[in-house]
């Protein structure tokens, strides 16, 4: 008997409803999943239903049909053991860097031990903010306040983390720069994820495999098994094959074949 | 091995751009003048005032000079001063507390009930909307004697902004803070006290200072309407005796008041909750 899939979005449609009295329709008949350990790139047009996935994957919503299943059983509620990362770092200015780090705690058992310190710690050493951990969120760049909240994300150690966009608010260059940290933080602490974004170039990179959703309503159009060899470095992007590869999954995105009009 | 190198040009370009700004008497006088302009502007007016008194020979009862107003507000005994100060502050901090302790979880209830923002909000708003000096006669009559009525005078004009902004604030938190509150299960009351009340701080601290000059002119309008103390009074009375002087000079220390009174509450902000306050005003 193989072992459940880590993530399994299993014929997922999502309605909701509208304001002017017709429903959207934000995901259709929506299938895929995600072994354990792996890296997943959720790749789409803005409104396709991308946060919504990672809505019904915390459980903080439930599909209108269909199931989510982590390790074989359904989501039935909101879990905290899956790690979120989101698109602005959305940290508590009033809290210094550690303490941000380790507000689930303090918001979740309503304390902080010094296990939990040990470990936000251990973890902002991890994204290599060992010397931050007592400045205030103001006195850090958009870069390292998005490195404090992968580490708030972690803090629990969960099995999966999800992150929507996370990257998507930096400048060009500290874009790149999370990239490979991100890469080199997965191979130190392996974590299934599911990382949601709308380029093209930052999944190749990171992913095993992306997910290409069509307009809304969401559905899985194409799946890309991304071949380069890992650790993936600045070398990886040079090769031909990336180019190439990007120009195909752009080529793809902009060509409607459901439409019924020309392919 | 490093020979001392003749310099270039372009090194002696750059060592007399970062020579240290040399502080002549003259720099250092225009530097004082910068930094006392605000001062020296308002200096400037008192002796223009004054002399405009006396050049256009303005009767006091038009206008006072400013050592006119000086000379009346010495005249009056400090201890009768104390006692219309003290009315006057005992009223608009009454005032401002309850509207504090009334604003604050009203707007957290607000924020929380899609039913008290749909019924009680109008409300407010109409209540809002009546101009509380035509009302203060009607409360004096209800309340009767004794400070009430004055601190339920500025109590309604100094609660409104705190309503409306703390709501705002509570409203404003941002999704992703509430989706992993939520997805920690961490409860309602500590959603409201570890984020979204803190995240609130910076519009209730804005209309905190609105609110407590507000409340100076709260307890001021009570005092013209009904009262035997207080700087209000003081200045009824002194108009009606035609003390215009002395009138003016209660006004002046209003005005001190609601100076320090705004600087004690941005002082408290800048104290404790220095995040809240836009870059530029961080000390
Ligand atoms: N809670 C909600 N209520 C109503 N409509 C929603 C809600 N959440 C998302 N939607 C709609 O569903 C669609 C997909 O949203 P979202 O998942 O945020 O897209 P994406 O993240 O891909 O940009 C959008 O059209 C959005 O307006
Ligand atoms: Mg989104």
């Amino acid at each position: 008997m193989r072992t459940p899939p880590a993530i399994h979005f299993k014929d997922i449609e999502q309605v909701f409803p509208g304001k002017s009295g017709a429903p959207i329709h934000a995901l259709h008949a929506l299938d895929f999943r995600i072994e354990r350990h792996e890296f997943v790139s959720v790749l789409g047009p803005s409104g396709c239903g991308k946060s919504t996935l990672l809505r019904l994957l915390s459980g903080l919503m439930l599909p209108s049909d269909g199931q989510v299943e982590v390790f074989g059983s359904p989501i039935k509620g909101p879990r905290d053991d899956v790690g979120i990362v989101f698109q602005r770092p959305t940290l508590l200015p009033w809290l210094s860097v550690i303490d941000n780090v380790t507000f689930p705690m303090r918001h979740k058992y309503g304390r902080v031990t010094p296990d939990d310190r040990k470990r936000g710690l251990e973890m902002l050493d991890l994204v290599r903010l060992g010397d931050f951990a007592d400045k205030r969120i103001d006195e850090l760049s958009g870069g390292m306040q998005q490195r404090v909240g992968i580490a708030r994300a972690l803090l629990l150690d969960p099995d999966i983390l999800l992150m929507d966009e996370p990257f998507s608010a930096l400048d060009a260059l500290s874009r790149d720069e999370m990239s490979f940290e991100l890469l080199r933080i997965w191979r130190e602490r392996p974590k299934t994820v599911l990382f949601i974004t709308h380029s093209i170039p930052e999944a190749l990179l990171l992913s095993d495999r992306i997910i290409v959703l069509s307009e809304r309503p969401g559905t899985v159009r194409d799946e890309i098994i991304v071949p380069f060899a890992r650790p993936r470095t600045l070398e990886t992007m040079a090769d031909p094959r990336f180019t190439e590869m990007a120009n195909s999954i752009r080529r793809r995105l902009f060509s409607h074949p459901v439409d019924g009009g020309e392919a | 091995m490093t020979s001392p190198t003749p310099q270039t040009a372009a090194q002696t370009r750059l060592a007399a751009l970062m020579q240290p700004v040399r502080m002549t008497p003259r720099r250092r006088l225009l530097d004082m003048l910068d930094r006392f302009t605000p001062f020296l502007a308002f200096v400037a007016v008192l002796v223009i005032w004054e002399a405009a008194t006396h050049i256009f020979a303005i009767p006091s009862f038009l206008l006072p000079a400013p050592t006119a107003i000086l000379g009346a507000g010495i005249a009056v005994d400090p201890m009768v001063w104390l006692d219309h100060i003290w009315a006057t502050v005992r009223v608009a901090l009454t005032g401002y507390a309850a509207s504090i302790a009334i604003a604050i979880p009203l707007a957290v209830a607000l924020s929380d009930s899609r039913f008290l923002k749909r019924t009680l909000y109008p409300m407010l708003i109409v209540v809002q909307s009546t101009p509380v000096v035509a009302v203060a006669p009607i409360i004096v009559v209800t309340l009767g004697a004794g400070d009430l009525p004055r601190v339920v005078i500025t109590f309604l004009i100094a609660f409104f902004p705190i309503v409306v902004s703390t709501t705002t604030g509570l409203m404003a938190t941002p999704d992703e803070l509430i989706e992993l509150s939520r997805s920690l299960r961490a409860g309602r009351i500590r959603e409201i006290y570890q984020i979204r009340l803190p995240y609130a701080l910076p519009y209730v601290f804005s209309a905190l200072k609105i609110s407590v000059t507000l409340s100076i002119i709260g307890a001021v309008v009570a005092e013209f309407v009904a009262a035997q103390s207080g700087l209000g009074y003081f200045i009824g009375f002194s108009t009606s005796f035609f003390k215009i002087p002395q009138a003016f000079a209660g006004l002046i220390v209003l005005v001190v008041i609601s100076l320090v009174m705004f600087r004690a509450v941005a002082w408290v902000q800048n104290r404790f909750a220095p995040w809240s306050l836009p870059k530029s005003e961080r000390k």
